[in-house]
């Protein structure tokens, strides 16, 4: 009798802890729990401060949806990197050259404009290779070289859009265009139908002629939220995520059982640099103009968001979503501030505050996950 | 074990006269082993001996300056660690075995992942994976309750066994183990020397890198000692006694002659004082 009992615990012990039991653990594991649970706190705090400000009719929602949208775009990929173990800290100055570059090929040299924007990637993607072929062949730390394109791609900007035109500004770039679909594909909008029925229901404010106030989501929120699935799709079920973690968790273990070290990063370099240009056709074709001045601080900014997700600045651990969330609290923040009537420079303030706690709640989830039990 | 020098038993892998130099300093030098199939082979020796150089030779991180390495009787220049794998022969490093940061899983696929679909579809088979980690751990007596938790939830032994469960499983031929045990208790070092013990009997080479001659002794079909990048000589089992490692490994012939030398000079000096 007693030794049925004992076999049967024995058994009980050999077999895989319970479906449930195993899927509330490793949720608890998970490096985005904090900024989920971040993002709701902050909606929570600017529904009572700003419940009645506008902060969340639908154009207030489509405000801090857009800042959010862009800057996630970058941070989807920084995370990738950050994980990967590394930095870009010419990601802002690769958005303005992109700009630049599009501005250049459309105005000067009178491309199409989806081809110039085919050369801006084509130019990403050797930034990003040069960023990361310095990293793996010099060893000297990302910090040190990416500072480098940080300068080099700023200069390249100013001075050749100066030489060229005379101004530090391209506009009109889509004046004129018979390249609508294309255009509308990074600037345009999405959901414009579901805007006109919310209008018609009287659910949301609509101008005078009767055409809601809001006619649709940007596009920028489309790609924010493709990308950060792509990028959870890789880091989660491909075998490229799994070298992604190897590599930022421990190089040189990574590098003995096999894994391509050198080409994953070189790889991620070129992931943050494509971002950024994405970040800059986005801005360009919505706005119509580039300037050699756009994606100033975007490279802290996209960081800020990828730690306050989760991600750890030491590498081998984070996630895309906790990135999304960490836009998305950025986003909300940066708008929520404006709307309750705050100064706005206080969101400087706050947004350093949020990354030392951000931080220390990281290093504490990282040591839980890797605690003995 | 007996594991005869016959052509039954050909050599998997064997260095000839291997040496390594970095610049004008030499590592290793005239080094010759041979390992067979069942056998575990201790390479014995002190900090500094040349222990790691010559895995790193064995591994393919580094290639020799001198002489050759013979894989299944062939000669060959291993370039890389993945090309060193490729060959069945795999070493587990004293600590960079595992990332603590990652699944279980993760790592025991780590370069080696069961991919499904083709493609944009093409992923890790994580369920198969999960499956196979949980059931080769049981096999050598660990039970994870969650092969997606991070390896740093694991004691040091049961590291150093998934590590060397890993390379079992990977089809190593040749485990090459650097320090397992050291870092470990009396306890641990047990688990993971039976684990040793189960490899040779599936007729895996084992080269087991060590400087604790109480983990090697008993385990160890085949003896090398190195001092200074030179071997001190090979000795099976039968030719030696642990008190004879631990003389040639401390350096106690050395402290004899000394002491022969010193009783003939006072020998001397008492026949000239007379």
């Amino acid at each position: 009798m007693s030794d049925a009992a004992v076999n049967l615990s024995a058994g009980d012990a050999a077999q895989p802890a319970s479906r449930f039991t195993r899927m509330m653990k490793r949720s608890l594991r998970r490096p985005e729990l904090g900024s989920f649970g971040a993002t709701i706190f902050v909606f929570l705090f600017f529904a009572v401060t700003a419940g009645n400000s506008g902060l969340f009719s639908a154009l207030g929602i489509v405000n801090f949806l857009q800042v959010s949208a862009q800057l996630g775009i970058l941070a989807a990929a920084v995370a990738l990197l950050m994980i990967g173990g590394e930095f870009d800290l010419s990601l802002g100055s690769m958005i303005g050259f992109a700009g630049i570059v599009i501005g250049i090929a459309v105005t000067q040299f009178h491309l199409p404009i989806w081809l110039s924007v085919v050369i801006a990637f084509g130019v990403a993607i050797l930034v990003g290779t040069a960023n990361g072929m310095l990293v793996t062949r010099t060893r000297l730390p990302s910090f040190i070289v990416t500072l480098a394109g940080y300068f080099v791609l700023r200069g390249l900007s100013l001075a050749t859009t100066r030489a060229l035109t005379g101004r530090t500004q391209i506009p009109y770039i889509t004046r004129n265009t018979t390249e609508t679909a294309f255009v509308s594909l990074f600037g345009g909008k999405f959901g414009g139908p579901l805007f006109t029925w919310l209008g018609h229901m009287g659910w949301i404010g609509i101008k005078a002629d009767g055409t809601p106030l809001v006619s649709g989501i940007p596009m920028s929120v489309a790609w924010w939220l493709g990308l950060t699935a792509l990028a959870t799709w890789i880091l989660v079920k491909t075998e490229f995520g799994n070298w992604i973690y190897a590599v930022g968790g421990d190089a040189q273990a990574a590098r003995n059982v096999g894994v391509p070290v050198g080409r994953v990063k070189i790889l991620l370099f070129v992931g943050t640099a494509c971002a950024a240009t994405l970040f800059a056709v986005i801005q360009v074709l919505e706005t119509g103009s580039a300037d050699t001045l756009r994606g100033t601080q975007k490279e802290f900014e996209s960081v800020i968001a990828a730690v306050i997700g989760g991600n750890l600045l030491t590498g081998g651990y984070g996630s895309a979503i906790g990135a999304m969330f960490g836009a998305l609290i950025f986003g909300t923040v940066e708008m929520g501030i404006f709307y309750t009537g705050i100064d706005t420079d206080w969101f400087m303030v706050f947004l350093g505050l949020m990354v030392v706690l951000a931080v220390l709640f990281n290093n504490f989830i990282r040591r839980k996950a890797t605690e003995a039990r | 074990m007996a594991s005869p020098e016959s052509a039954a038993n050909p050599p998997l892998i064997e260095l000839d006269g291997v040496g390594k130099s970095f610049g004008t300093v030499t590592a290793l030098d005239g080094i010759s082993i041979v390992v067979r199939h069942g056998e575990v082979h201790c390479l014995l020796g002190d900090n500094g001996a040349g222990k790691s150089t010559l895995i790193k030779i064995l591994s393919g991180v580094h290639q020799p300056t001198a002489g050759t390495l013979r894989i299944d009787g062939a000669p060959t220049m291993l370039q890389s660690p993945r090309e060193a794998l490729d060959r069945g022969i795999a070493a587990v490093f004293q600590d960079l075995a595992m990332i603590p940061l990652m699944s279980i899983t993760r790592n025991f696929f780590l370069g080696r992942e069961p991919v499904l679909g083709r493609f944009l579809t093409r992923r890790i088979d994580m369920k198969r994976a999960d499956a196979i980690v949980f059931s080769e751990l049981a096999n050598m007596g660990i039970t994870v309750r969650d092969p997606q938790q991070a390896v740093g939830t694991l004691s040091g032994g049961e590291r150093q066994c998934v590590a060397i469960a890993r390379a079992v499983y990977h089809g190593a031929r040749v485990l090459i183990l650097d320090e397992p045990t050291s870092a470990l208790g009396v306890h641990q070092a047990s688990i993971v020397l039976r684990y040793i013990a189960q490899a040779r009997a599936r007729g895996i080479g084992v080269i087991f890198i060590t400087h604790n001659i109480n983990h090697a002794y008993p385990i160890g079909d085949v003896f090398t000692l190195l001092n200074r990048g030179r071997t001190h000589g090979t000795f099976r089992k039968s030719e030696i006694t642990e008190a004879e490692v631990l003389d040639i490994m401390a350096g106690r012939r050395d402290l004899k002659s000394l002491q022969v030398d010193l009783d003939r000079l006072t020998a001397e000096n008492a026949v000239r004082l007379h």
